[in-house]
């Protein structure tokens, strides 16, 4: 009887495991009915009213899954068995992506929102053209301090943060091409340079920084920044939008000498099945009013000229998350460099991490 | 008949074995021979073994593990040895158990709470006066948190070595004319020797390459060999380094094996 029971508990567990990996295997590869949109997306990176109200306006029911990072993104798409109508990488990615074949075209005779977009956001040298991606949002690399610790004069660009006043006090992203990146910038030098001496040069000049570096960390340095861990963090805008919301001592800045500028954008995997949900969806983000909500949830900065008109004064003229056009001129976009060059900027980036 | 029943018991095993150990073992070690062209190459290897920065870093990986190795057994021994004279063991060995059963990176967040500048910690140093300090981002937090996460994988082999100990030895040297520290240093302690290399293979292996400690806790002030694996798979996608590193990780592991391993030397105990 025992072992009749056990046997039981034992058969029913094991079909539970398979009902729920079935389940599992079955909303990560996407749904494949007909009225369904399946948008790949990063973490609450959308307004969700959003997603209801075209639910409402066209019929079309969008099932987000989520991703954390572009790369596991891109293995993901390129090992198959997914059904992706839409993606949303960063503009790297996009170039990765484009030359791995992973890509197609937009239809621009479907799209009827490209005029809102500010020209200067478009024709990148990712995507030249916008062959393959429509811009979602925008935004910077730059230094978050905390007015408790910090002067607002005393952090303007990124010389400053090596000033001997700041000895343990600065938390750095932890991504080995903004870091150089800031590096390269401090020597007048181009964030996208593969010069093998330059980028020594740069982790030299890191390494003078490394008195002032309290920690590299990841996502956990908003948690930091908004417990008061640490006066001075440097990190990209997006990050920095939900710090702010979470502590009003904090404040950021884009120094006017340059700075990365970088994209998030819509774009349609090989693994697209549903066109028309797709371009309903993409004329419907692209509308001034939609896309001004979500980026009034969201906090970054929308590339659509005709939604940031939309936007609240208040949002619209914060120099914060919309710079100066001075300020905006001298910001770099990272090209897509060969895995040989990548791995160039993190050897040294290593060898910056090994000092400190 | 009974020959055919063993040969089918072993297919989970073998199946197992085959899918979970040799398979990504072997692949890690085929992926080692490629370089970012996916052409065959030692290059990986050459460059490892001439990389100052690789090398500083496999002995900083090895130097780390070492510390958190003896202070985990530092704390367990004692601890194993005072949880086996009281009367109800098994609960307090529940109890010691019990935090494993709770997800890493949720521990690691815990200390971050405790050890920040309002942190527990630091109201602690605050109260007796001593001002708060900078625990967080510093070698000694992260060998403290390290050790104690990995303080249950010491103590319960070491408990069990305990418990495998027959009582009559102890008596034995006791009515022979030992005392305790005699019968502790003579007897107990080499009969559980066994269980302290366990927690020692358990303990030092996986703490040779901790990564996600190094940055929560260390703040990447601490760089180990898991930092360069995670780099080389996540960020450059040279999968042939990344795999070079897990090469001699396995390598590592295989050297403490042997040397914390069963070497019964033949013909009789040693005295």
């Amino acid at each position: 009887m025992k072992r009749l029971v056990s046997l039981i508990i034992g058969l029913l567990a094991i079909c539970g495991l398979l009902a729920y990996s079935s389940a599992q295997l079955e909303r990560s590869s996407g749904s494949t009915g007909d009225k369904v949109l399946n948008l790949y997306n990063w973490g609450d990176y959308i307004d969700p009213g959003l997603l209801k109200k075209f639910q409402r306006e066209t019929g079309y029911h969008v099932n987000v899954e989520t991703f954390d990072s572009n790369e596991a993104m891109y293995t993901k798409i390129n090992q198959g068995g997914t059904h992706y109508d839409l993606a949303i990488p960063s503009e790297y990615m996009v170039a990765k992506m484009k030359r791995a074949h992973l890509l197609q075209p937009l239809d621009k005779s479907r799209l009827t929102g490209w005029h809102n977009f500010d020209p200067q956001f478009l024709n990148q040298p990712f995507d030249r053209g916008n062959r393959y991606s429509m811009p979602y949002f925008w935004g910077t690399l730059g230094i978050i301090y905390n007015d408790k610790f910090v002067k607002a004069s005393q952090v303007q660009h990124w010389q400053d943060l090596w000033s001997p006043k700041f000895r343990d006090q600065i938390m750095l992203i932890d991504s080995a091409r903004d870091i150089m990146g800031m590096a390269l910038i401090t020597q007048h030098q181009s964030m996208n340079t593969t010069d093998p001496q330059k980028l020594r040069a740069a982790e030299q000049k890191l390494n003078q920084l490394a008195p002032n570096v309290k920690a590299i960390v990841a996502d956990e340095i908003k948690m930091y920044m908004v417990q008061d861990e640490a006066a001075i963090a440097v990190d990209w805008s997006g990050e920095a939008a939900e710090m702010l919301a979470n502590n009003h001592h904090l404040h950021y800045v884009v120094p006017s000498e340059g700075s990365n500028l970088w994209f998030d954008n819509l774009v349609i995997p090989k693994t697209a099945q549903h066109y028309n949900a797709i371009y309903a969806f993409l004329n419907f983000m692209s509308r001034p009013a939609n896309a001004a909500q979500n980026a009034a949830y969201i906090g970054y900065a929308t590339p659509n000229a005709k939604a940031k008109a939309l936007l609240p004064k208040a949002i619209r003229d914060d120099r914060q998350f919309y710079p100066t056009q001075s300020t905006i001129d001298h910001l770099q976009v990272y090209r897509d460099l060969s895995p040989a060059k990548v791995e160039l900027y993190n050897d040294r980036y290593l060898e910056f991490k090994m000092h400190h | 008949m009974t020959k055919r029943k063993t040969w089918l018991y072993f297919i989970p095993y073998g199946l197992w074995l085959a899918l979970f150990v040799i398979a990504p073992v072997a692949l890690i070690i085929y992926q080692s021979f490629f370089d970012l062209g996916h052409q065959f190459t030692f290059s990986n290897y050459s460059t490892y073994f001439q990389s100052a920065t690789y090398l500083k870093m496999t002995l900083n990986s090895v130097w780390y593990a070492f510390l958190i190795t003896l202070f985990t057994g530092l704390i367990s021994y004692p601890t194993a040895y005072f949880l086996h004279q009281l009367k109800h063991r098994q609960f307090w060995l529940l109890l010691v158990i019990l935090p494993t059963w709770i997800n890493i990176l949720l521990k690691a967040y815990a200390f971050i709470g405790i050890f920040s500048q309002a942190g527990l910690a630091n109201q602690f140093l605050t109260f007796i006066g001593i001002g708060p300090q900078q625990i967080l981002f510093t070698n000694a937090s992260f060998i403290f948190v390290a050790t104690y996460i990995q303080i249950p994988f010491m103590i319960l082999p070491i408990f069990n070595a305990l418990d495998d100990l027959n009582p009559a030895f102890v008596n034995a040297s006791r009515d022979l004319g030992a005392s305790n520290w005699q019968t502790f240093r003579r007897v107990i302690f080499p009969l559980t020797l066994p269980g302290v290399k366990a927690g020692v293979q358990a303990v030092f292996i996986p703490s040779l390459s901790l990564f996600m400690l190094t940055r929560l806790i260390g703040g990447n002030k601490v760089i180990t060999l898991g930092t360069a694996i995670e780099e080389h798979f996540l960020t450059t996608m040279n999968w042939g380094m990344g795999s070079t590193i897990g090469v001699v990780l396995i390598i590592a592991m295989i050297i403490v094996m042997t040397l914390t391993g069963d070497q019964r030397p033949k013909g009789g105990t040693p005295r």
